[in-house]
């Protein structure tokens, strides 16, 4: 089965930095894939040029079929790949519901329909309540619910997370393994993400990458890869096993 | 048309240029270090203009001799305005910092207006028709002067910004904010201070500009868009680039006046500026901005 | 059929819009309507300019209230589409809603290049405002030097003796132009009523909110930026046409100048960027304000030219300084408005 995200050595530079160095792996359709890493391992960077923030220098990403490496963002997510921040970007001024209905606006043209699909959504991420309520007003961990329904609200068949369980407390991130984990056995939506938070990496991802100083050190299931003497080495510590 | 024509008023653009670098180099210093977009930077040139004027006409005081203390008293009005009103905007959205300028900008120039009167003004000393003959070269003596004053209130400047300490630490603030919170160094007084510094830069230039050009009102406007010229393509946050490009400005300027009608000399700034924008937004001698 | 085109449009507009506020918007619409019957002559041509502010008020506010891009130079689109209707009703005798439809569209182009060299340059925020300014003040001083449009000595229009209201050719009395401008204001009101409700309006709003996360949502900003440029620059056109009929001469220094782009914008900042009755609400706060403080000074015996100016610079410091949103958030739910549709 092809792959739906194919990366083949993408690179990334930044002046005399190479950030992201020849990485290459491939994302199965309706997984839910986990990169991690230590902090400036190249895991953001990574993800700015899957979803066409910034293009790379080297290497081909491939998704449904197409390269879309130096796409611009807007255009990768019309494909069908949206992404959420690490340092959450709601549009503050705007209620929960205008928020995803920003979203869903993308392949709907009617306002109307818009609103509905976007509800439907709210509902689901438990946000329903709130939809009147404005963005900049709300708590953290329904920030980060509100930037994943306006994601999903463009219909992606591939979400990328770029830490999405941070600062969140051990409850929530069980709500939000929840959550994900319900997606993406309703309605097939393959999930990418970084994570550092390991007790959602192992409770969701079927397949883990582990990038260090930009460099691919491990990938596989999750069970080997903590196992892996050089993820323990350089990111997880002992007693993480 | 003869050489020495085209000479004589080159040599002209580039002294007038000069002074227009001096004033390009405060709101360089303000915008650098505080950040803020001074839009009433020209209007604060037309206080300093005014002042010059009033010492002359009323007192018989040379400009050149009011020089230091209109700066001075530019350089307060400036640390005042900073540290009271402008302050509290740094943290808020570019547009409403832009805005309060612009609110600032109106009223300056409308109070001169309603003080002073629409009709120009002009300073004329006792060398105002005076000239120096080098060769084929005829200098004005009051741009001669002119530029002389603001090439060494610009090297007195970048003095004080490599060798004095205070100097460092407007420098420091600048580079990083953050850092120089944690260093201990009292942030706002020397964004007053930098402000206060633009704006007797400003002041300095305004008092050098009345010997060269008469005096409404309603040319601060004028002065605050061709001070952005200069800053954006001579690039932003660099001293140097300041003062080139107003060089720069002021000869294009001279020879668009020599070789198409004077009036429309500003629009080859515009022209510059639109071109700079598009093509070379860091300037000449910029860092891309942050 | 017809009827119920427009009920569909009616209903449309109001959706989720109470009965509270359309009680008020009908009262003030009857009061307008009514105005003329109600003050004198002098009052009448007050109203006017506010209705004018009110006009471009609203074009302007679709560039920055709803898309977020700062125009400080909006006066160029009036000049071109005022010289333009005025130049082909003294040479060709063409009427000015035919000359509208001339200018309309080389308003919109203008717009188009400007946005398209900023927006594809990505220059933004205050450079972009700055370029703005850059582009009509070359057109001042352009226009300063046309010979065909008389230079700087000023265009002026042929103004004969009429015998009655003309509206076809903008010929008429002061309540004629004062029937004519409010008619364009409350169609300008409409069109952004229903643009805001818009799928461009939302993206618009996005954009403005953070045009970054816009983008990472699918929406193409450079082309729905270039869209706000050029509704605005159109919708703005009109005003110029108005402008050039109403006073009977155009001088590129007061039609191009940077006070009048200037003054355009204080009515939207004042009553509330990004709202719908924002610069409608400070363009009548800030003209009844002026008109107050020009007959206070007159009844004191002052003739101070550029009084008015400062008081507009005072304005305009207090609002950014204490009232950053503008008067009509703050004022409208004590008026029990709401501006978001439920």
């Amino acid at each position: 089965m092809t792959a739906l995200l194919s990366l083949t050595g993408v690179s990334k530079r930044f002046r005399g930095l190479v950030a992201v160095d020849r990485v290459s792996f491939d994302v199965a359709e309706s997984a839910i894939f986990a990169v991690i890493g230590p902090n400036g391992a190249g895991k953001t960077t990574l993800f700015n040029t899957v979803a066409g923030a910034m293009a790379p220098d080297e290497g081909t990403i491939v998704f449904a079929g197409e390269p879309i490496g130096g796409l611009p963002a807007d255009a990768v997510c019309r494909r069908g790949l949206a992404r959420t921040f690490q340092l959450v970007r709601p549009f503050p001024a705007l209620s929960v519901e205008d928020n995803v209905i920003v979203g869903a606006l993308l392949h709907r043209r009617h306002v109307g329909a818009a609103r509905d699909h976007a509800q439907s959504l709210l509902r689901r991420l438990g946000l329903f309540d709130k939809r009147c309520q404005i963005a900049s007003t709300l708590t953290l961990p329904d920030r980060k619910r509100l930037e994943v329904a306006r994601a999903l609200a463009t219909q992606p068949r591939l979400l990328l997370l770029d830490e999405v369980m941070a600062g969140l407390r051990p409850t929530e991130t069980d709500r939000m393994v929840a959550t994900l984990r319900e997606l993406n056995r309703d309605t097939g939506v393959t999930i990418l993400l970084i994570e550092h938070v390991m007790r959602a990496v192992m409770a969701l991802a079927s397949r883990v990458l582990v990038l260090d100083h930009g460099v691919v050190i491990a990938e596989g299931a999750p069970q080997a890869v903590v196992r892996d003497p050089a993820v323990v080495q350089s990111y997880l510590g002992a007693e993480a096993v | 048309m003869p050489f020495d024509v085209y000479l004589n008023v080159a040599v002209g653009g580039i002294l007038t240029g000069l002074v227009y670098g001096l004033m390009a180099l405060g709101l360089s210093v303000i915008f650098g270090v505080v950040r803020v977009v001074n839009f009433a930077h020209g209007e604060m040139m037309s206080i300093a203009m005014f002042l010059a004027v009033v010492c002359f006409s009323t007192f018989h005081l040379d400009p050149l001799i009011m020089l230091v203390p209109i700066a001075a008293v530019l350089f307060a009005f400036g640390y005042v305005l900073q540290s009271s009103l402008i302050n509290p905007f740094i943290t808020r959205p570019e547009h409403s910092q832009f805005l309060l300028l612009v609110a600032l900008a109106i009223i300056i120039v409308n109070v001169l207006l309603i003080v002073f009167g629409p009709d120009a003004r002009s300073v004329q000393t006792a060398y105002a028709l005076d000239s120096f003959q080098f060769g084929p070269l005829i200098v004005d003596a009051t741009k001669l002067y002119a530029g002389i004053d603001a090439i060494v209130v610009a090297a007195l400047l970048f003095a004080f910004f490599r060798f004095t300490s205070i100097g460092k630490a407007i420098r420091a603030c600048a580079d990083n904010y953050t850092g120089a919170l944690v260093v201990g160094l009292n942030v706002n007084r020397l964004y007053a201070l930098a402000f206060g510094i633009g704006a007797a830069c400003v002041g300095a230039a305004g008092v050098m500009m009345t010997l060269i050009v008469d005096v409404t009102p309603l040319i601060g406007p004028t002065y605050t868009l061709l001070a952005f010229v200069i800053v954006i393509t001579g690039g932003l946050g660099s001293m140097l680039g300041a003062l080139v490009g107003g060089v720069l400005i002021g000869l294009t300027e001279a020879l668009a006046g020599l070789l198409f009608t004077p009036s429309a000399k500003s629009m080859f700034a515009f022209g510059i500026l639109v071109l700079v924008l598009l093509f070379r937004p860091q300037g000449l001698l910029g860092k891309r901005a942050a | 059929m017809m009827a119920a085109g427009t009920m569909g449009i009616v209903a449309h507009l109001t959706d989720g819009v109470s009965a509270r506020t359309l009680a008020w918007l009908a009262a003030l619409l009857a009061l307008l309507l009514a105005a003329p019957w109600i003050v004198n002559d002098y009052l009448v041509t007050v109203l006017i300019l506010i209705l004018y502010l009110a006009y471009t008020g609203q074009a302007w506010n679709i560039m920055m209230g709803f898309a977020g891009q700062l125009s400080l130079g909006h006066a160029i689109y009036v000049g071109l589409a005022g010289y333009i209707a005025a130049s082909l009703f003294i040479r060709f005798g063409i009427d000015p809603w035919l000359g509208f439809l001339a200018a309309l569209p080389v308003a919109a182009a203008c717009g188009a290049i400007i946005g398209f060299l900023a927006f594809r340059f990505g220059v933004t925020g205050v450079y972009f405002a700055i370029l703005t300014i850059a582009f009509a003040e070359f057109a001042r001083i352009g226009f300063g030097h046309l010979g065909i449009v008389n230079a700087a000595a000023g265009l002026f229009l042929p103004v004969a003796q009429y015998t009655h209201n003309d509206p076809w050719r903008l010929r008429g009395d002061p309540t004629m132009f004062y029937y004519v401008m409010l008619a364009a204001t409350v169609i300008a009101f409409i069109l952004c009523r229903l643009l805001i409700k818009s799928r461009i309006g939302y993206f618009w709003l996005a954009i403005r909110e953070d045009e970054e996360a816009a983008r990472a949502a699918g929406i193409d900003a450079f082309r729905y930026k270039m869209y706000a440029i050029v509704i605005s620059a159109a919708v703005t056109s009109f005003a110029g046409v108005f402008y050039a009929f109403f006073y009977n001469n155009l001088f590129p220094e007061q039609v191009f100048g940077i006070s009048g782009s200037i003054q355009m914008i204080l009515g939207p900042i004042i009553g509330g960027v990004g709202t719908l009755f924002g610069p409608i609400l400070g363009a009548f706060v800030l003209t009844g304000l002026a008109e107050s403080l020009n007959a206070a000074l007159a009844a004191f015996g002052f003739d101070l030219p550029g009084a008015e100016q400062v008081f507009y610079g005072v304005c305009l410091l207090i609002v950014v300084v204490a009232l950053p949103e503008g008067i009509w958030p703050w004022l409208a739910p004590r008026l029990g408005i709401s501006e978001r549709s439920q």
